[in-house]
């Protein structure tokens, strides 16, 4: 099914892009979704973009909801693994 | 008949007469024809869909698929405008069915039209085909698996999108509709809902369920791609174009 449900948000960081050029992202859109390439019926959808620069400044992720599950616990380990005065 | 066709990007006006681009194939040859609108999933206006709208062409009839996503992301590669519009918040209604009144209307002024224009969609198409055809005059509409025509999300679920229910009744023309039974959107009780629904408010109508197949059938470059499904569901199609939008 279409879900037509996206969580957006702004975020503050690099990705690197189309032609493997690095630049600033300030928005993310996650959505689950029939995915555009990953052999699965329905993922986990990242889109980290730049709007200011055009549709092509995405960076674009489609993960497997299991997937995508370890990536949240991933990043929450990360994160609480540095003192967190380094984090704020 | 000749399968010779061409095939082009084109400058169509949509709703409120905004241009927008559209992919328009037509066979070769001056024989009078009818035409089809076909309109793109939600990953959008891509390589797979202008297959589909080639292969109509190949069965002889002047099809057009309009990029519901040209305001957004104009010249966009189709996932990156996809990303854009949905970013967007989507393609609202009102706008959907401007844009395919802009493409029967692009149609119908092509030499050698015979004035009859289907319409077809696939996955969020499908359910955009029956809201067409419930606001605009067409001769045959093919939902392939539309969810939210009928039905209502699980609780909890925030759907940005209505069901059609109360559309139902002006419904303009014939529909055929093309399911897999083993989708859970529509699942079978959302296409038996819609089956009485119209039966009730006395439309014409012809369903097909495909066991073992789910949603996405026709979908060559994807998992869910099914051949049994999908090539019966072409005959299907084929047969049911030609009895509506024959010359």
């Amino acid at each position: 099914m279409c879900t037509y449900t996206t969580v957006k948000d702004s975020v503050d960081g690099s990705a690197k892009g189309p032609g493997g050029a690095w630049f600033h992202v300030s928005d993310v859109t996650v959505y689950f979704d029939h995915p555009v390439h990953a052999m699965a019926e329905h993922t986990l959808n990242i889109d980290f973009a730049d709007p200011s620069k055009g549709p092509s400044a995405r960076v674009a992720l489609e993960l497997t909801a299991e997937s995508a599950r370890r990536l949240v616990a991933a990043v929450q380990e990360a994160l609480a693994a540095v003192p967190a005065e380094l984090t704020v | 008949m000749s399968d010779s066709l061409s095939a082009v990007t084109v400058r169509i006006a949509g709703h409120q007469g905004d241009e927008i681009e559209a992919y328009l194939a037509r066979p070769q040859g001056e024989q009078r024809r009818g035409g089809v609108v076909v309109i793109h999933h939600m990953p959008g206006y891509d390589r797979a869909t202008k297959e589909i709208v080639r292969r109509f062409a190949e069965l002889g009839y002047d099809a057009i698929c309009p990029n519901l996503y040209s305001r957004e992301a104009p010249g966009a590669a189709p996932d990156d405008a996809a990303a854009v519009a949905r970013a967007a918040g989507g393609v609202p209604d009102d706008r959907l069915v401007g844009d395919v009144a802009g493409a029967a209307a692009a149609l119908r002024a092509l030499d050698g039209s015979n004035g009859r224009v289907g319409v077809i969609g696939y996955c969020s198409g499908g359910r955009q085909t029956v809201l067409a055809a419930c606001s605009l005059d067409v001769d045959a509409a093919v939902d392939c698996y539309g969810a939210f025509v009928t039905g209502n999300p699980p609780e909890g679920f925030p759907l940005k999108v209505t069901n059609l229910v109360d559309r139902l009744p002006e419904l303009r023309a014939p529909l055929l509709g093309l399911f897999g039974a083993e989708d859970k959107f529509p699942g079978p009780e959302q296409v038996a809902e819609l089956e009485q629904t119209l039966t009730a408010n006395g439309k014409e109508f012809e369903f097909h369920s495909y066991e073992g197949a789910g949603h996405a059938f026709f979908a060559v470059d994807r998992p869910s791609y099914n051949v049994a499904a999908a090539n019966d569901g072409w005959e299907r199609i084929s047969a049911f174009f030609s009895k509506h939008l024959g010359a």
